[in-house]
């Protein structure tokens, strides 16, 4: 099954809110994914020059207890960067000035167990297994400001039920995705992009789709022209919502098996797999709702 | 007990359904209203007994399922199979529809006001369902027996596999499925659909028959053929 919602808060001001606005939405979605939760969160982009990374300590043997500001120091010495950490139980935040992929790099062979959740100069990604009361509560994400967000609550059913293996995923810089419904070739994509050079961290069928999209990306595509190649490239069943610093994107199979609701007002778009994760929301009965057409592309800027 | 109010952020479905199922007797046709359903699933799912129910609201998945005798009205949208096997009574959705609403219902009366999703009447049984808007595709899908009328237009797949059901559609059709066949209106037609167009209400009196296409089964799928080659 798998839940997802998005929000996108449109004014300038309300953006404190939107962690806040975001836990009932993803809470209300734990019927449909009692085993992970996560979220992708945008919110200002740092300064020109500099990045962070969201890191995972909860595949590590120290756990929530690892040595972040240790890690740091090292990363620091070794690389000569001059690097600030934040972190709140298995999760961190590494920021720094410079090129991230030599920084990926290192954590990848100093500190193999911890994961990398994402990187860029505006997002910032938590997930991990357990409830999403719990996910929201040891991460503190009614906290979080920002922009826009997706978030994901997930039931597993392609790959096991690990916090790597829960959503969204990511790719390159800024961009991240969740995935209601499950793809049917997963593995020709992956074998397609590994040509490419392209490196999967896990065996999960939304990260191909991630991973295809981002590289299309890349490759100079819009968000929109990836989009539509995905409509051709991919197969299976899915609702995506995609998130890059400074869009929101919802697409569906042209089978729309997986459900989707959009909720507009003049102050936010909030989506949600399914109505009772918006009707908490404030000026829900004014809104503008719909259910999302199949294999229409629908992209929100901030 | 004539009118009776309950609200879903005081009670459960579970405990509304339960009443609905076990404490209306027969006879007494009460008027129920459901305020808050924020979008819950099961609501009033598998009444058996006549009486009338509102919903105020928009409602979560299998809204008046399985529905026997009952006239249940939604203020509000439904999520996924809204009277789905409904069996007789009358469900009407005042809003739009997701998928598979009216799904294998065997009899009753479904209304939506508003548009419906994907599969709307799939595997019908002898309901009838009556769309003010648009239905999504793969409608009336291997549909065996009813009416289905649809006063916007239809997606893709209209039809397919139909059995003996018969769809009426005024607007345009993406595209027939496999087996189905736009086919002349009878006089039986026009009579069938007016009734169905008065029954839904007089905010359908606008639609005159005559407007309407017959879309009914071309009858070539009920026997296999070894030379078709896949193509109907």
């Amino acid at each position: 099954m798998c839940g997802i919602v998005g929000l996108l808060i449109k004014k300038e001001p309300l953006r404190v809110h939107l962690g806040e606005w975001m836990v009932p939405m993803l809470i209300g979605m734990t019927e449909r994914g009692p085993d992970s939760a996560g979220l992708g969160i945008f919110s200002k982009s740092l300064p020109v020059g500099r990045r962070k990374i969201s890191l995972y300590s909860g595949l590590t043997t120290a756990g929530a207890d690892f040595n972040w500001t240790g890690m740091r120091h090292h990363a620091d010495e070794t690389l000569g960067i001059s690097s600030t950490i934040q972190h709140c139980d298995n999760h961190a935040i590494l920021t720094f000035v410079g090129n991230p992929e030599p920084v990926k790099h290192w954590i990848h062979e100093h500190y193999p167990a911890v994961h990398i959740l994402s990187t860029g100069s505006s997002i910032d990604l938590f997930k991990d297994v357990g409830s999403p009361a719990a996910v929201v509560s040891r991460y503190r994400l009614g906290l979080l400001q920002g922009s826009h967000l997706v978030g994901h609550t997930r039931m597993a059913t392609e790959s096991a039920v690990t916090p790597d293996r829960a959503h969204p995923f990511t790719a390159g810089e800024d961009f991240c995705l969740v995935h209601n419904g499950s793809l049917s070739n997963p593995y020709g994509i992956r074998r397609m992009l590994e040509s490419h050079g392209i490196h999967f961290d896990t065996d999960n069928d939304t990260e191909a789709a991630c991973r295809f999209l981002e590289w299309r990306l890349r490759e100079g595509d819009t968000l929109e022209e990836a989009i539509q190649k995905s409509f051709t490239e991919l197969d299976g069943f899915f609702t995506f919502l995609i998130g890059t610093a400074n869009q929101l994107a919802l697409i569906r199979d042209p089978f729309a098996c997986k459900p989707a609701v959009v909720a507009e007002t003049d102050d936010y778009v909030a989506i949600a797999s399914e109505f009772r994760s918006l009707a908490h929301l404030a000026d829900i009965q004014n809104a503008h709702i719909f259910e999302p057409a199949p294999e229409e592309m629908y992209v929100w800027r901030i | 007990m004539e009118n009776i109010k309950f609200d879903l952020k005081a009670t459960s479905v579970r405990e509304i359904n339960k009443f609905l199922h076990h404490e209306i007797a027969d006879g007494t046709a009460p008027k129920i209203t459901i305020e808050n359903p924020d979008g819950a699933h099961n609501i009033a799912a598998g009444l058996n007994v006549n009486c009338e129910v509102e919903i105020r609201g928009h409602v979560g998945y299998y809204a008046a399922g399985m529905n026997q005798h009952a006239s249940v009205l939604v203020n509000g949208n439904a999520g996924t199979g809204v009277a789905e096997n409904m069996m007789s009574g009358r469900v009407h959705v005042r809003g739009s529809a997701s998928n598979s609403a009216g799904a294998s219902a065997h009899g009753g009366l479904l209304i939506i006001d508003g548009d419906a999703g994907l599969r709307c009447g799939i595997s019908l049984k002898g309901g009838d369902i009556v769309v003010g808007g648009s239905v999504g595709s793969f409608s009336a899908f291997m549909a065996q027996a009813g009416r289905i009328v649809i006063c916007g237009n239809a997606g893709a797949a209209l039809g397919d596999s139909l059995y003996e059901a018969v769809v009426y559609v005024k607007g345009h059709i993406k595209s027939l499925g496999a087996d189905a066949r736009v086919e002349d209106m009878t006089v039986d037609d026009h009579q069938a659909l007016e009734s169905l167009l008065n029954q839904a209400g007089t905010s359908y009196s606008t639609h005159r028959p005559s407007d309407f296409k017959r879309i009914a089964s071309a009858r070539s799928l009920y026997h296999w053929n070894a030379d078709a080659n896949q193509e109907y």
